[in-house]
């Protein structure tokens, strides 16, 4: 860290113009909307945000999202420590390919995620005729929304475990294989306990971004009331019917589960003392 | 093993059903996948969507690049809280961020308001689209340039100074120069996003075809009309840029990490 020195350091005017100009702008520009989606979502009382809440549709678009969260994000995680496991313990060709392509999916609109999947498995595409005719149901329902969100949220765990155990080596699990321990021993008694925190971190990403999937999940959902729409599926839909409270309120939950995400990983990064990546 | 199943998983989930893109895509053939694709509204679409990203990336350049020098360069009460605050567009579900930036830059808004009296709309135009696109890609270049601002040496800034440079021309000479790759890479990194971005743009975007449409909801227009060969042709040429993009980003990082280590 810098400690500025005299010749060094700003004129005070400067200072405090140039303070004053970007707290101002990331309060206009980030922290009002903040404030706007709870005064929103309060505008019409207590009562109405909790009915907005517990009515039939919200509650079944919540068991969706944390239905699709549910089976997305173990999945990832499991890829995840693979992937990191194979990357910083063996040596092979075309590792930094590998590296692209695990965060190819960051590159990739939403918009595109959902649609290679309708291309795969929709009623016009490469596998629709034979679904169909064995009556599995993939776009339009909850396969397809799980793919879609595998697909958005496939680098988060990944792209944190990488960095860590690569500078990690791998020093004590041969130490331990040396010693004796099988494989699996050595994941669960060496790798795991020294990777717990980067592991935990990057599932409280994948988890946030799989419950707040909007563009993806739009394309493979059919859009019906109660059975195919997730939470922000849900907001999209009040909010075109201008139930702009209710919106508001089932957006709040959301931007909780943002702030949640937001708050521990500024947490970890303090107590850590450093910037973890972008995304 | 572990490398086998990390193969086998991203060659599912990711490379196949994107290759499927190309696949179809060439099954239109060139000329049929170049008349998809060379429509009007594709192309209005197009240089919307590309150019006011564009824009968003200038944008984010200054004000990233403000936000980051003064969390970094100076200390001052609410300067953590300032700087969890930027992590916010990310943190936002996208669909939220939408309805909410709508909300607040509708004509009636808290913000639209002040807008609409100085005879100015934002909700439902491209300034709209412009607004959106600029906050969810602010956090890429603050988050790219704070690391390389924190560390850049203290030494040369001061060796500048008792040479007797002003503040001005020590910024210009020996300040910014280092600080440009991370400019450069973090304005892409908002750029590549800004292009694919649906959720918090197609609310207050107003969807106007030739107007106020963008690619990606272009893209949604098309499937639901069952229109297959346009969509799959335009998220061809949304991937071919992607990519591209990618690799310019990859290129411009290992360069910064080269220099980082000299």
């Amino acid at each position: 860290m810098n400690v500025p020195s005299r010749s060094t350091e700003d004129p005070l005017l400067v200072r405090a113009a140039l303070i004053v100009v970007a707290a101002g702008f990331l309060g206009l520009f980030l922290f009002v909307p903040l404030v706007a989606i709870f005064a929103e979502a309060f505008a019409k009382g207590v009562k109405v945000y909790f009915a907005a809440l517990t009515e039939d549709n919200a509650r079944s678009a919540t068991l969706l999202t944390v239905s699709v969260a549910a089976i997305s994000v173990p999945l990832n995680a499991v890829f995840g420590v693979a992937a990191a496991w194979a990357i910083s313990k063996f040596h092979f060709r075309g590792k930094s390919l590998l590296l692209a392509l695990i965060d190819l999916p960051f590159a990739v609109s939403p918009v595109v995620s959902g649609l290679v999947y309708v291309l795969l498995f929709g009623a016009q595409g490469l596998f629709g005729p034979w679904l169909k005719a064995h009556g599995i149901p993939i776009i339009f329902a909850l396969p397809g929304m799980v793919l879609a969100t595998i697909f958005v949220t496939f680098p988060f765990v990944a792209r944190e475990l990488i960095p860590l155990m690569q500078a990690q080596g791998s020093d004590q699990e041969y130490a331990a294989l040396s010693l004796g321990a099988t494989g699996w021993q050595t994941f669960r008694r060496v790798t795991l306990p020294n990777i717990k925190w980067a592991l935990f971190y990057g599932v409280i990403l994948c988890n946030a971004r799989a419950m707040g999937e909007f563009g993806a999940v739009s394309v493979v959902s059919g859009h019906i009331r109660g059975e195919t729409n997730t939470l922000p599926l849900h907001v999209e839909a009040l909010y075109y019917e201008y139930n702009s409270a209710a919106a508001f309120a089932c957006a709040s939950v959301l931007s909780l589960l943002g702030l949640v995400t937001l708050g521990i990983k500024t947490f970890i990064e303090w107590r850590s003392g450093h910037r973890r990546s972008k995304h | 093993m572990s490398l086998g199943f990390t193969l086998t998983y991203l060659g599912l989930i990711v490379l196949i059903p994107l290759a499927m893109v190309f696949v179809k895509t060439s099954g239109l053939g060139f000329a049929g996948a170049w008349a998809a694709v060379s429509t009007p509204r594709v192309l209005a679409a197009v240089r919307l969507t590309f150019g006011l990203s564009l824009v968003a990336g200038v944008i984010n350049c200054v004000c990233g690049f403000l936000v980051a020098w003064v969390l970094v360069r100076y200390r001052f009460p609410g300067r953590r809280f300032l700087d969890a605050s930027v992590d916010l567009p990310f943190a936002m579900p996208t669909a939220v961020a939408g309805i909410t930036l709508t909300t607040l830059y509708a004509p009636k808004g808290w913000i639209g308001q002040y807008f609409e009296q100085a005879g100015i709309q934002v909700a439902y135009t491209p300034l709209g689209i412009l607004l959106a696109l600029t906050f969810i890609g602010l956090p890429f270049v603050v988050r790219t340039l704070q690391p390389v601002l924190e560390e850049l040496d203290a030494a040369q800034e001061e060796a500048a100074a008792s040479l007797g440079a002003t503040r001005w021309q020590t910024f210009r000479r020996i300040v910014f120069p280092p600080l440009v790759p991370a400019l450069i890479t973090g304005s892409t990194l908002a750029f590549a996003r800004a292009v694919g971005e649906y959720g918090s743009v197609v609310f207050i975007a107003g969807n106007m075809p030739g107007k106020t449409e963008i690619v990606p909801l272009l893209i949604i227009t098309k499937l639901e009309q069952n229109d297959y060969a346009g969509a799959t042709a335009l998220a061809a040429l949304m991937l071919v840029i992607s990519f591209a993009l990618l690799l310019l980003i990859n290129t411009l990082q290992r360069r910064m990490a080269r220099r980082h280590r000299k």
